[in-house]
């Protein structure tokens, strides 16, 4: 499948926007310090910004609005309007937060639970299509939780620390969240590679009782909007080089800082936490980049690759 | 409305593809291209149409497979290989994943006859029921920014401005080898149902749960290469010419 960097872009920042403005729900940081009261507004602005990208790659955006119509049978349509519900609680909690310093516990947890429904919507777009084998599996949405998750752990590290209060809690949850994650996502991979075709050209073509079936001539010389979609292959030479590098910046060096987060002096915290929110922002990246790059869509049996 | 029709609908109008019949000339890809790019919905636009980069919007499209049974051999173009041409259009199924995966309503799959349309108005182009279909039925408009696809002609199968005998979609009405069949494939007494059954008409990947209206009919058997070698051989030697054939056969020896 075409990566398409809107998708990709929306996809982590919408899921680094909503970890962060679950773990705030959650209560997890004083809402009375300035830098909790920058993460509600860092939260809400991420969020914004995955959205506003992700219609970027519509043919006619200007009809987005119809998008919220389908919800009885559209994971895409529902992730819609959860996105726009999960706004109200959001902006109620950022609200409360900035201009009057307070927590209100019920607004947080629903808006919590929102996140991850909306999360969970954004997963089962892609979960829920046949004729992406790679992504069609309960892993996926799970995969993506937890990425979102770890990411809120790690930008609450950052603002606790900033904040100068205790990011104890932030770091031991982030820590653990993000191994959840590549463990979460090491599943996902190790069924992908061992992956039985459900497609193959025999049964595309139905050709199969006859014998081994091979593409003889395409319909046409150059590319179409199927291959172009469909069809990228570009690096999937270079997959598991990039899944282990991903695993080593978004995982592995995390994991490290935030030890050091809870062990070292404020400074060396504070640098720790940073570096290892942009390690796992670029690991995430290639990790969303292979999501697209490695899934191999049933319709390429008809073009022979 | 994305949810699909509940009940099956009355009529399952879809088109049967004959492969044993398929010659490959791509006359269908043409006709269809020309009367849906002045008929429903948006044209059919081709992004540099004379530069070296050619591409553009399809709606049927031909593949040509090799089939190679256990065992064969491919020797140049007499080998065992077969080759099987293979027109590709919407197969209108009645599972359409395309349909349901639309979120804002312009997918939609008709309940009085089971064609599956795109209601372009409402298309945003997002481009996911494009994902959805394994066959690869639909192709975004690079122009238009909307999703198109095989409308089975809805506006010539039921325009009666138009000959009775051409109403029925563009690529059965050209078609010079009569590979492409259209009709109501709900109805178990039509002659495409009939065909199906005679034939044993199939469904293209069946394990992805779409039950496609759409049915092909396989290649008819063919003998192996070894049943033909004996004629081969003969066309090298003069062994049991009689009469004149004999007697030219022993002069151009001579010579």
């Amino acid at each position: 499948m075409h990566p398409a960097p809107s998708i990709i872009l929306f996809t982590t920042l919408s899921g680094l926007g909503y970890g962060l403005a679950a773990v705030l729900g959650l209560g997890l940081l004083d809402a009375s310090t300035l830098s909790a009261k920058l993460a509600h507004v860092a939260a809400l602005v991420m969020i914004a910004g995955g959205l506003l990208s992700s219609t970027l790659h519509l043919g006619n955006p200007q009809r987005a609005w119809r998008a919220l119509s389908q919800w009885r049978s559209s994971w895409l349509s529902r992730e819609g309007v959860m996105a726009m519900a999960t706004f109200v609680p959001l902006t109620i909690s950022a609200w409360f937060a900035v201009i009057e310093g307070r927590y209100l516990p019920v607004v947080g947890l629903v808006g919590a639970v929102m996140c991850g429904a909306t999360v969970y919507c954004t997963a089962m777009i892609y979960a829920s299509l046949r004729s992406i084998q790679a992504w069609n599996t309960g892993l996926t949405p799970i995969c993506y939780l937890l990425f979102s998750a770890a990411g809120g752990l790690l930008l609450s590290t950052v603002v606790a620390v900033i904040s100068g209060s205790s990011s104890d809690l932030c770091a031991v949850l982030a820590l653990v969240a993000v191994i959840a994650a590549w463990a979460a996502k090491s599943a996902w991979w190790k069924r992908l590679r061992t992956l039985v075709p459900l497609s193959t050209p025999e049964s595309a073509t139905g050709l199969g009782n006859i014998g081994h079936v091979r593409l003889f001539e395409r319909p046409h010389m150059n590319d179409n909007y199927l291959t172009r979609e469909m069809g990228f292959k570009i690096a999937r030479k270079h997959a598991l080089k990039l899944s282990k590098m991903a695993i080593l910046l978004g995982g592995v060096v995390p994991v490290a800082l935030m030890l050091v987060v809870i062990l070292g002096g404020s400074t060396t915290a504070m640098l720790a936490a940073v570096l290892a929110v942009l390690l796992y922002a670029c690991g995430l990246v290639v990790e969303r980049w292979l999501f697209f790059a490695e899934a191999r869509h049933a319709v390429m049996n008809y073009y022979g690759d | 409305m994305t949810s699909l029709p509940s009940l099956p609908t009355p009529k399952k109008l879809g088109l049967v593809i004959d492969l044993d019949v398929c010659v490959g000339c791509h006359a269908c890809v043409i006709s269809c291209k020309e009367w849906n790019t002045g008929g429903y919905g948006a044209a059919l636009s081709d992004q540099q149409p004379y530069g070296a980069d050619v591409s553009g919007t399809f709606l049927n499209r031909i593949h040509t497979f090799e089939v190679v049974p256990e065992g064969g051999q491919v020797i140049g173009e007499a080998g065992d290989a077969r080759i099987v041409h293979f027109p590709k259009s919407c197969l209108h199924c009645e599972d359409a994943p395309c349909v349901t995966v639309c979120p804002t309503g312009a997918s939609y799959k008709r309940a009085e006859d089971g064609i599956v349309l795109v209601d372009e108005s409402k298309c945003i182009g997002c481009g996911l029921c494009a994902w959805s279909c394994a066959y690869g039925a639909r192709e975004m408009d690079l122009a238009a920014g909307v999703m198109k696809k095989c409308t089975l002609c809805v506006d010539r199968i039921y325009n009666e401005t138009l000959k009775e005998i051409d109403r029925v979609p563009s690529c059965v009405r050209t078609c010079p080898a009569n590979a492409r069949h259209y009709g109501d494939l709900g109805d178990p007494t039509s002659d495409v149902s009939r065909m199906v059954a005679e034939r044993g008409g199939y469904d293209l990947m069946p394990e992805q749960g779409t039950r496609p209206t759409n049915k092909y009919l396989p290649p008819r058997p063919r003998k192996p290469l070894a049943a033909s070698a004996g004629s081969a051989v003969l066309a090298e030697n003069t062994d049991g010419a009689k009469g004149f054939f004999a007697w030219l056969d022993g002069m151009l020896d001579r010579i």
